[in-house]
């Protein structure tokens, strides 16, 4: 049973969800307010979707200088897994945690509907129980997901496999290169803009969403990331 | 010290997609103006910064920029102080 801390910051609103799913697939999940700085002896941190301060100057930018974010930080260097989802992922790349950033969709619209995502990358803390090239059907609820980054990071994201989810079909938001979710180059921290926490279960319509929790159960959710080793541009868990 | 009054203007980049900027163009088109072009939508903050000169002012205003008040994945910005130095305490003209 992992620890799971699930940060809580004014304006966050997927919370309560994330914790559920977190507990569902069987993890010690408990709440941090993000004023916070100790979490608690966390095997794996998660910063859940809302509107964190109002996305007043842009998504995520005035969270990341939340107290709790330099433990997050310090989390993230020792090789803990950190899960962005929506809000959450905005925030990871506004504290530089993740590369790139999140722009306005192209349509303008805030998008509320499920999608259809391919899993690029199941050597993550939180994709290792899917299979590279599955298809998966979850909902998205974002105004801000269109995902940039310059041309040396995309060459970096592409070198390193670190696209972890890509849009299949009809891209939402226009993100570049239809990516839905990236890691960092250590590969402990993920960050995606579709909503697993709600498609866990028959109930939500599908439970595609299921094994991201279940996932970070698994045996190598906690193992640093200097066990894992890049051979031939495929990475493998030893 | 002063008080300088900066203003910062943040731009997004210009190689990236601005949709703000797209649909105020197709907006003013559809008003008539057709000789409206490449608009592009950004922020404009005023603040004021309290610094022993204005060049430091500057200094700090751009540093504002670097840690928060730009992304610079996305976005440029430029920096104006635009008000010479004046007592602590008193308004702003």
């Amino acid at each position: 049973m992992k620890r799971v801390a699930v940060v809580v910051f004014p304006g966050s609103n997927c919370d309560a969800d994330t914790l559920d799913a977190a507990q569902a697939a069987g993890s010690d999940a408990y709440y941090v307010w993000h004023r916070d700085t100790d979490l608690q002896q966390a095997d794996v941190v998660v910063l859940p979707g809302g509107f964190s301060y109002g996305d007043y100057l842009r998504s995520g930018a005035i969270a990341r200088f939340s107290p709790v974010m330099a433990a997050v930080a310090e989390h993230t260097r020792a090789g803990g897994p950190v899960l962005g989802i929506c809000n959450g992922f905005q925030i990871l790349c506004e504290a530089g945690l993740l590369p790139g950033a999140l722009m306005r969709n192209a349509g303008l619209k805030f998008l509320s509907r499920p999608v259809r995502v391919r899993v690029e990358a199941a050597d993550t803390p939180f994709t290792c129980r899917y299979e590279r090239g599955e298809e998966l059907v979850v909902p998205i609820a974002h105004g801000d997901g269109r995902y940039v980054a310059d041309q040396k990071t995309l060459a970096e994201l592409r070198a390193n496999a670190q696209v972890v989810w890509r849009y299949v079909g009809d891209n939402p938001n226009s993100s570049v290169d239809g990516i839905a979710g990236v890691c960092n180059a250590a590969r402990n921290v993920v960050g995606i803009m579709p909503h697993p926490e709600r498609r866990n279960a028959p109930a939500l319509g599908g439970q595609d969403g299921a094994r991201v929790f279940l996932s970070m159960e698994a045996r190598n959710a906690t193992q640093p990331a200097s066990d894992v080793r890049a051979v031939g541009g495929r990475h493998l868990r030893v | 010290m002063g008080a300088f009054r900066v203003e910062i203007r943040v731009m997004p980049r210009a190689s990236l997609l601005d949709p703000q900027g797209q649909a105020v163009e197709h907006a003013l088109h559809a008003l008539g103006f057709a000789e409206a072009a490449n608009v592009r939508v950004g922020k404009h903050l005023v603040l004021e910064v309290t610094a022993p000169t204005k060049e430091e002012a500057a200094v700090r205003a751009r540093t504002m920029c670097d840690r928060l008040l730009a992304n610079p994945v996305t976005e440029d910005f430029s920096v104006a102080v635009d008000t010479a130095g004046r007592p602590e305490g008193s308004p702003l003209g």
